[in-house]
């Protein structure tokens, strides 16, 4: 369980986060929209301890993110994070993409690392890429290696960042494809995102940010059909 | 006809100042990339401000002209300090932290090639500081710095030529020697160029290897 208790967060003058509270279940699907500059992707980043937060405090599984006594690399393998730009690492191929953080962090052996990297990036529909660069990726293959990448380290929780916005329109499919997929095997995800499309279908419940605030939250359908943010109803009729 | 008075012994005298050439520069090179890489590193983790004072220091060796460092750094230790040093050390030791000085720059800049955003992926997939810099940032920013170091290696390469001052035979001292006893500058000086090009094309070659052998990614 992830849960977010009044959190504050700002970047010098600009506050980002005003005061969030939000709980999200073990197998639920919660997917978050609002505008940019909302807070959204600063959330996400929050929650795997990547940025510090100012005041409130969030617990992942009972752990607390930003404690000082808790040990974030740790914590981090148990939260998977995709972002934007998938971040390839370049000097590597694709399944020692999968590889690398496994035998480092993990400390599997070369061989467990490699079954399960082949068995992720399988999953995600790259099995006949392993030995490849990511430049000979397009980059929804690679937004899919990074998934796979994260999967490979058996984590309790996945987070997506906007994970579909840095690519070209035809390539938004097969990314969403595999994020349904994930949410249809019962994983707990996060994904902040534009596609309302895709929120509708796949979301447990959908929370609306604005201006640092989370300002609705309800099942998808609910959410869709009848906002009653005025601000969410601005932001839904400005992006139908 | 063409006529020289060079002997083969002569010649050989040439090749044991390319060897010592070649050693005074392997060594420098190898102190200097190790120091480079901990002061590039350094340089970059802690922040303009805080690495102000070393930055200072390496300035200094990256201003001032070699062979003024040379003689200055031999006076220091041999009559200031009092230790009786081999001018080969003080060669050796000039000459790394002269390669230092550089070196830091160029790793630094290698660091900074690599973009923040896969330095968050690592972190993200609960990698260290330590295993980031390792698996990530120094394998990309050693394909980034290459180029510049391979440079680097060919300059100390020709700038140690100036280790004479302290005493020490390379290269081109041995053919000053020569030139000195032959009176055939043109000719000697022309055959010395030709042993720095033997030393120094294997070395570019390899650094052209390794980038047609990295381009692959």
């Amino acid at each position: 369980m992830i849960e977010i208790e009044n959190v504050y967060k700002s970047f010098g003058p600009l506050k980002v986060l005003k005061g969030v509270n939000l709980t999200v279940a073990k197998g639920e699907v919660l997917t978050v929209i609002g505008g940019s500059g909302s807070g959204k992707s600063t959330l996400l980043t929050c929650i795997n301890g990547l940025e510090s937060i100012d005041s409130g405090r969030i617990l992942v599984d009972g752990v607390e993110v930003h404690a000082k006594a808790t040990d974030l690399n740790k914590l981090r393998q148990k939260i998977g994070i995709v972002f934007q730009q998938w971040n390839a690492f370049p000097h590597l191929t694709v399944l020692e993409n999968v590889m690398l953080a496994q035998v480092k962090v993990l400390k599997r052996s070369k061989a467990e690392a490699e079954a399960e990297a082949v068995k992720q990036l399988n999953h995600v529909g790259l099995a006949d890429k392993l030995a490849v660069y990511p430049s000979r990726l397009s980059g929804g293959q690679q937004q899919r290696m990074a998934i796979a990448r994260a999967l490979a380290m058996s984590p309790g929780y996945m987070l997506f960042d906007e994970v579909t916005s840095a690519l070209d329109p035809q390539l938004v499919g097969e990314v969403l494809d595999t994020l349904r997929m994930l949410a249809s095997e019962g994983m707990t995800m996060i994904c902040v995102t534009h596609e309302m499309k895709f929120a509708r279908e796949v979301s447990d419940r959908v929370a609306f940010f604005h201006q640092g605030v989370l300002a609705e939250i309800a099942p998808p359908e609910q959410l869709f059909a009848a906002p009653k943010d005025p601000e969410l109803q601005k932001f839904l009729s400005a992006t139908h | 006809m063409f006529d020289t008075a060079l002997t083969v012994n002569d010649l050989l005298l040439l090749a044991r100042g390319a060897g010592m050439t070649l050693l005074v520069t392997a060594i420098s090179v190898f102190f200097g990339t190790i120091l480079g890489i901990v002061f590039g590193v350094f340089r970059y983790q802690v922040g303009p401000w805080w690495a102000a004072p070393l930055t200072f220091i390496l300035d200094i060796f990256r201003s001032i002209p070699l062979l003024i460092q040379l003689v200055l750094a031999n006076a220091f230790i041999t009559t200031v300090l009092g230790f009786r040093i081999s001018g080969f050390s003080v060669a050796c030791g000039v000459l790394s932290l002269y390669t230092a000085a550089y070196c830091a720059e160029i790793v630094r800049g290698g660091i900074e090639a690599v973009p923040q955003t896969l330095r968050r992926a690592a972190r993200s997939l609960g990698m260290t500081w330590g295993q980031d810099m390792t698996s990530v940032v120094l394998p990309l920013a050693t394909r980034v710095a290459l180029p510049s170091w391979i440079g680097l290696a060919l300059g100390v390469m020709k700038d140690s030529a100036l280790v004479y001052i302290v005493q020490v035979v390379e290269l081109l001292k041995s053919t000053q020697i020569l030139i000195t006893r032959l009176q055939e500058p043109l000719f000697l000086l022309m055959i010395c160029g030709l042993f720095y090009f033997l030393i120094s094309f294997p070395i570019a070659r390899f650094g052209g290897y390794l980038e047609k052998r990295w381009s692959n990614d």
